[in-house]
């Protein structure tokens, strides 16, 4: 086991910042999900023994400096475009591993075709696309993904779906592509759906790395300042209303249907 | 200084930006200086079509031409538009097959061809283009026949080089018909 | 004459030109007067190893090269005004992040939809940094078809040697016509090594490398800037290029590119012929852009006027003020619609002009 000697005294390491991640403190508000998002990412990059191969791409909105914490190879793109320049790299860079770390509006309102695309020709990326239904950023204007009667900078009087429509999504549209090739909705309300977040990341550069087409994990994350909640408030909303709207689950599970492909059909009775 | 300017013009199919082509390439090939431009976008799409092809011993300025010297009208539109624009002492060769009207100018050279009767008699209506481009270059002969059957094979693509036969005899027939017109013009 | 010439058409040239430039990924949107060279591309890039991508927009094709050029390959992109404008985006970040990649524009007129004539609408943006922000891409003027080649070859080259995005700005004339080029003075190329920068898979045992346009502190974001414009400055010193067509005894000299510049040809053999004294400097980067080249001739005793003669309502003019100033009087024959220049629609108004070096019908005021 390793030891760390800290004022004389030896301690034994039990756990650990990964490898993956600069010594740079995260700067994020406090309450927020991105700093655990980028703590299980970065381990499961450790745990595949991938982070000198790792190609990041940081995209618009809060996650903006995600390549200071990261600690490989990384390019800030405009907003919505992450998908596009992951896209350039992996094509020339096969072996890289592509990993773009995009919010809700970035991904599903400005970076929608780019998406769509990437996905519908199964490029060989991962997506971790972080949903907290607001721009946290820009200071609290409605996202795409905005609850209906939510009420943000830009739908004072709450999200109206015949004004503006509904909340979008993207798991459920992206599925149906034949390029897909894992998608997942998770929840980072606590520990337990953590880990399964972290089991779904896990799978989702598998799919990269066994060169099964596009994945992506949309994770629900909170923002309690723009959602104007203290931090146990804002967590409490994610479990019982994000979780209403977007149902987590897996969407589309590549090896899956391979295994189902394989099985004798059963005949007709 | 040897400066051919030329406009070749036609519905959009009948091969008239190919035989514009044959020629500048041949015309490369005889060591010219050569350019071909299309007249490009929806006009030249099923409706009339044309491209402007100017030789030159010396470096070619402007690709396009407003004053040709030398023209093929393989329809009536292109008569209409193109007849008035030509330079003095120009060879104009008409299609007769399409165009009914005539040149009444007496200061060009006119050579009336039917080039779909002799697409046809050659073997195949693809062929008529190539039969106005033999008459145009019998009446003006710049660039010489050994480039302009290179210039044949070189636009045929791979699996059309079963037809180079019949372009050129197409090439030649054009060509023979236009000179005992000009033979019998010369009497 | 070579034996090397093959007769091509100008979009295809530049993609000869680019695949001996070491080009390994072009992605592309379909938009005329290009097409030919999404096209081309979609058909031959593989035979020299490289990827091709029809993306679903403009947007997200100079985003596909940003991702290219950043994983170090020479990457290449192409559109026609309207897609271009939709590129902006992407270059100002790819100029920023000092990302080398190729860009052409075969013009079409605009505003809007315009037309698919040849047309140079797209001069400011090509020669002023087009995006937001404070930045310039490397251009480069081609007239010919061998040009088409030779330039893009050469944009890569530069592009590489700068960090900094090159446009090749043409016009559809340029793009649609075919003409004789020789290859023998673009040698097959391997990219060069960018390992000390690029994104790639060899990261044990060095630092990482991280390519980005923020600074949100105006401090950190004004030692960014001050690097582009030193390297902005020694672009300037050293990478100007143009070529001169009978200038030595010049009464009056044109300014022109692209097409304009081959009727100005034909229209300069017309008038010579007649002993008047015209000649033609023609920019070929029009950033940096040729001024001393013609404040020399604004100073010099043979020259009475300078022309130039631009498909636009004057553009490239403002840059020869720049040079001119009031030292000689300064002439504009504008062509509109997407309509060509024929050698008449100069030779008229250059007969004028030599008569009355400040004749009022084409005389350029800046109010």
């Amino acid at each position: 086991m390793d030891t760390v000697t800290l004022e004389g005294t030896e301690y034994n390491v039990l756990a650990k910042r990964p490898e993956s991640l600069t010594d740079k403190p995260f700067t994020y508000c406090p309450g927020c999900n991105h700093g655990t998002t980028h703590k299980i990412i970065a381990e499961v990059i450790d745990e595949l023994d991938i982070q000198h191969r790792c190609i990041g791409i940081a995209s618009v909105g809060c996650s903006v400096f995600s390549y200071e914490f990261f600690d490989f190879d990384f390019i800030s793109v405009p907003h919505g475009r992450a998908l596009a320049v992951a896209t350039g790299a992996k094509r020339m860079r096969p072996n890289a591993v592509l990993m773009t770390y995009q919010g809700d509006g970035d991904l599903a309102a400005i970076g929608t075709a780019e998406t769509i695309h990437a996905c519908n020709r199964g490029e060989r990326v991962t997506c971790i696309f972080v949903n907290n239904a607001i721009y946290g950023m820009t200071g609290g204007q409605m996202a795409p993904t905005t609850l209906l009667g939510m009420k943000t900078t830009t739908s004072p009087l709450g999200r109206d779906a015949t004004r503006i429509g509904w909340p979008i999504k993207m798991s459920e549209m992206l599925s149906p592509l034949p390029g897909a090739a894992y998608i997942a909705r998770v929840s980072m309300h606590d520990a337990k759906h953590i880990l399964k977040a972290k089991a779904a990341i896990k799978k989702a550069f598998r799919a990269q790395l066994e060169d099964k087409g596009f994945s992506m994990v949309e994770v629900l994350s909170n923002c309690n300042v723009n959602w104007h909640m203290t931090p146990e408030d804002a967590v409490k909303f994610v479990k019982e209303k994000m979780t209403e709207n977007f149902p987590l689950g897996v969407y589309k599970d590549v090896w899956e249907e391979e295994k189902a492909a394989k099985q004798p059909k059963k005949e007709e009775g | 200084m040897l400066l051919e300017e030329y406009i070749f013009a036609g519905f959009g199919g009948q091969g008239i930006m190919t035989i514009g082509q044959i020629i500048a390439y041949a015309g490369m090939l005889q060591g010219f200086n050569t350019a071909w431009i299309p007249s490009y976008g929806p006009e030249s799409r099923g409706g009339t079509a044309n491209c402007n092809v100017v030789i030159s011993d010396e470096l070619i300025g402007s690709p396009h031409t407003h004053h040709p010297n030398g023209v093929i009208v393989m329809n009536a539109p292109s008569f209409e538009k193109f007849e008035p624009m030509m330079a003095p002492a120009g060879v104009l060769v008409v299609n007769t097959n399409l165009v009914p009207q005539r040149s009444e100018r007496d200061d060009l050279t006119q050579v009336c061809i039917p080039t779909a009767d002799i697409a046809l008699e050659v073997g195949h209506p693809v062929l008529a283009a190539v039969a106005g481009l033999g008459a145009f270059v019998a009446t003006r002969g710049v660039v010489e026949d050994t480039y302009m059957e290179k210039g044949i094979d070189w636009a045929l693509p791979a699996h059309r080089k079963d037809m180079l036969e019949l372009n050129l005899r197409a090439y030649h027939e054009g060509k023979k018909a236009a000179e005992a017109q000009l033979k019998k013009a010369a009497k | 004459m070579s034996d090397d010439r093959v007769f091509m058409k100008g979009n295809h040239a530049a993609c000869e030109g680019a695949y001996r430039a070491g080009c390994k990924a072009y992605f592309g949107y379909p938009i005329t007067p290009q097409n030919e060279v999404t096209e081309y591309m979609s058909a031959h890039i593989w035979e020299h190893g490289g990827t091709f991508i029809q993306s679903e927009s403009e947007i997200a094709a100079i985003n596909m090269i940003m991702g290219a050029s950043a994983a170090g390959a020479r990457a290449m992109t192409s559109s026609s005004s309207p897609g271009i404008s939709l590129k902006q985006e992407g270059l100002s970040y790819i100029a920023m992040m000092e990302l080398p990649m190729v860009v052409m524009n075969v013009v079409r007129c605009g505003p809007g939809l315009g037309n698919i004539a040849p047309h140079q609408g797209d001069y400011f943006q090509a020669t002023k940094g087009g995006g937001h922000g404070d930045y310039r891409l490397i251009t480069l003027a081609p007239n010919s078809v061998q040009e088409m080649a030779q330039y893009v070859y050469d944009a890569f080259n530069l592009a590489d040697k700068w960090r900094n995005p090159a446009m090749v700005l043409t016009d559809g004339t340029i793009g649609q016509m075919m003409e004789p080029v020789d290859y023998t003075s673009m040698p097959w190329m391997e990219p060069p090594d960018k390992s000390e920068w690029q994104l790639d898979e060899f990261q044990d045992g060095r630092k990482r490398h991280v390519l980005t346009s923020i600074w949100l502190d105006p401090a950190d974001m004004a030692v960014a800037h001050e690097k582009l414009i030193a390297k902005y400055d020694k672009l300037k010193k050293e990478e100007v290029r143009y070529s001169e067509y009978r200038t030595d005894d010049a009464e009056l000299l044109v300014v022109a590119i692209g097409s304009p510049s081959r009727v100005t040809h034909s229209a300069i053999r017309i008038l010579r012929q007649e002993g008047l004294k015209v000649g033609l400097l023609r920019p070929i980067t029009v950033w940096p852009f040729p001024y001393s080249a013609i404040r020399e001739y604004a100073d010099s005793k043979h020259v009475k006027a300078i022309l130039v003669p631009e498909m636009n309502w004057g553009q490239m003019i403002e840059d020869v003020k720049l040079a001119v100033l009031d030292k000689k009087p300064l002439h504009f024959v504008p062509k509109h619609g997407g309509l060509t220049f024929t050698p008449e629609d100069l030779t008229e108004p250059i007969r004028a002009i030599l008569e009355n070096p400040d004749n009022p019908d084409t005389l350029w005021r800046v109010s």
